[in-house]
């Protein structure tokens, strides 16, 4: 496993780079304007929502925030990664390389996205009078745990819109379905319990739930969510996994 | 010691509704159970075995399942039956074009591609200059590659290819890009890597090259193996004339019995040419000697008697 992370270091390098320049073609706008993007998004959602949930919900633009932060780098993420094994299909059918090396360089691609536009989420809890705390580190093992889920719903959708094409319209609808259904906007603590415990199934709302209860109400959540942001997260990587292992050699087929 | 042991390879290929429906269209094939997948066999028992400097030349018929052999021997496809063992590294220069990124520059390519062949980022920045300079792109090494011409897109591939310094280099149809002049540069060039040693396998239409390279021969037909030898050539003497009359001789020998037609066939014709030469001069002679010897020269020199 480390010899072949050092074969391919240098292949891994190299189309991260190349996925890099793709995505911003080498304008000036173009890194700032994908921190843009989500910023104005925030901003329509600010004002159309804050009539409605504003009052209840403390720090709204810190929550609203966090959830739109959490829930664009999952569908970014995933969406690039769909497309990822397909566009490469000259080269893994010509030449023998590990096929999740695709995919991987395509997640550093959102990942360093995520990363600008988290710098500014943390300028905008300041703002909105935050209080910086060490609980804060805990941050860390959810968003480890959102990378991992990611990379494996990537391999899952990457495997599967090779073998039919139609996933993406499918999964366009799937997320905006998903957008609802992750409480971004609203909470869901007026509802009954059984519905609120249905939320957890709900993996992306799990990642939210655990940054907003650290940021917004400096607290350390349950064992409960720690679990289940483990949980998802294996469970994606495992399928993902699994998948592409079962279908390695399978794929030249399809394409 | 062996290098490349294949082993009743046989390899298939899947066609039939599974491309391109989509999953709405693949749910409702299967619940009208109206879904087909045809099979089909690619290669069919392929045995053949290769030690270390050995040349093997593979010919046969377009979609006889050359290309598929060469991607079982360099771990692209599995065999779905028998066993192919592989001792050492392969370098495949499978269809040189592909797999660049037309929007990145020709040094950001070379880099990206040497990447894919396996090498080091350090070989790479040693040999960069030595890629450009033989592939003549000093003047393009920040243009886009898609503004590159197709033969200057082919010259770069080759040149990052032949680089290559591994145990069994894979060799499809790779022996003739660019222009004339750069077809002998990079003729020699492949050739000073063929005398190193290494182990190759070398897939070429062009039958002169098979029997000037290589060392031994594997002939596939449709999948099937007509022969593996190293009589090159016989087999190349057979496999002529088989794509001339494109039918097997109806015995256990259809090689040897090829062979002989080929010969006997060549013969002939060389009987004619000389006829018709003679005949030529004999022509002249009576209406110019000077002209009949000028011609005589000329036909000797041409033949190579």
């Amino acid at each position: 496993m480390f010899q072949k992370i050092k074969k391919y270091q240098f292949l891994f390098e190299e189309l991260v780079k190349r996925d890099f320049k793709q995505k911003y073609k080498r304008t000036v706008l173009g890194m700032a304007w994908s921190v843009l993007s989500p910023l104005l998004q925030l901003l329509i959602m600010r004002i159309v929502f804050s009539q409605f949930f504003g009052r209840e919900i403390a720090h709204y633009t810190t929550y609203l925030f966090c959830g739109n932060l959490i829930f664009s780098y999952f569908k970014e993420s995933t969406m690039g990664g769909m497309n990822s094994l397909l566009m490469n299909a000259d080269i893994f059918s010509k030449v023998n390389i590990p096929k999740y090396m695709f995919l991987l360089s395509k997640n550093v691609s959102s990942l360093i996205n995520f990363g600008c536009t988290l710098l500014v989420f943390f300028l905008f809890c300041l703002i909105d009078g935050i209080r910086f705390h060490f609980g804060m580190l805990t941050l860390i093992y959810p968003l480890i745990c959102l990378i991992l889920f990611n990379v494996g719903i990537g391999l899952i959708l990457s495997a599967l819109y090779v073998f039919f094409r139609d996933i993406s319209y499918l999964y366009d609808v799937f997320t905006m379905l998903l957008t609802y259904v992750s409480a971004i906007f609203y909470t869901v603590d007026t509802y009954p319990m059984i519905i609120q415990n249905l939320f957890l199934l709900n993996p992306v709302y799990v990642f939210i739930k655990y940054w907003r209860i650290v940021i917004i109400d400096a607290a350390i959540p349950s064992f409960g969510i720690h679990f289940l942001c483990g949980f998802y997260a294996l469970l994606a990587v495992c399928a993902g996994a699994y998948i592409y292992r079962k279908y390695n050699h399978k794929f030249l087929y399809y394409v | 010691m062996v290098m490349i042991k294949a082993e009743n390879v046989s390899i298939r290929y899947m066609v039939g509704d599974f491309k391109d429906i989509g999953l709405k269209e693949y749910v409702v094939r299967r619940l009208k159970n109206n879904y087909h997948i045809q099979e089909f066999w690619a290669d069919r028992n392929v045995s053949f075995e290769l030690e270390p400097g050995d040349m093997l030349g593979i010919i046969g018929s377009n979609g006889a399942g050359k290309s598929t052999l060469l991607k079982a021997v360099s771990g692209i496809m599995i065999p779905t039956e028998g066993k192919m063992e592989i001792n050492g590294t392969v370098a495949a220069l499978l269809e040189l074009g592909s797999g660049f990124d037309g929007d990145l520059t020709v040094r950001e390519n070379t880099f990206l591609r040497g990447a894919m062949l396996g090498y080091t980022r350090s070989f790479m920045n040693d040999k960069y200059d030595e890629i450009i300079q033989f592939a003549e792109l000093e003047n393009f090494q920040e243009t886009q590659f898609k503004h590159l011409s197709s033969g200057m897109k082919s010259r770069l591939a080759f040149s990052i290819a032949c680089l290559v310094n591994p145990d069994i280099l894979i060799l499809d149809e790779v022996l003739s890009v660019g222009d004339g002049a750069f077809q002998k540069k990079s003729g020699d060039k492949m050739r000073t890597i063929l005398e190193s040693g290494v182990t190759g396998i070398l897939v070429s239409h062009s039958v002169a090259q098979i029997r000037e390279l290589c060392t031994k021969i594997l002939w596939l037909d449709h999948g099937k193996q007509i022969v593996f030898s190293d009589d090159v050539q016989l087999c190349c003497d057979a496999y002529e004339e088989f794509l001339i009359t494109h039918s097997f001789p109806e015995n256990n020998d259809p090689v040897n019995d090829l062979a002989l037609k080929y010969k006997k066939r060549m013969a002939e014709k060389n009987k004619k040419d000389c006829n018709a030469y003679l005949n030529q001069f004999n022509l002249l002679k009576e209406q110019c000697p000077e002209a009949a010897v000028q011609f005589a020269k000329a036909v000797l020199k041409e033949t190579s008697l």
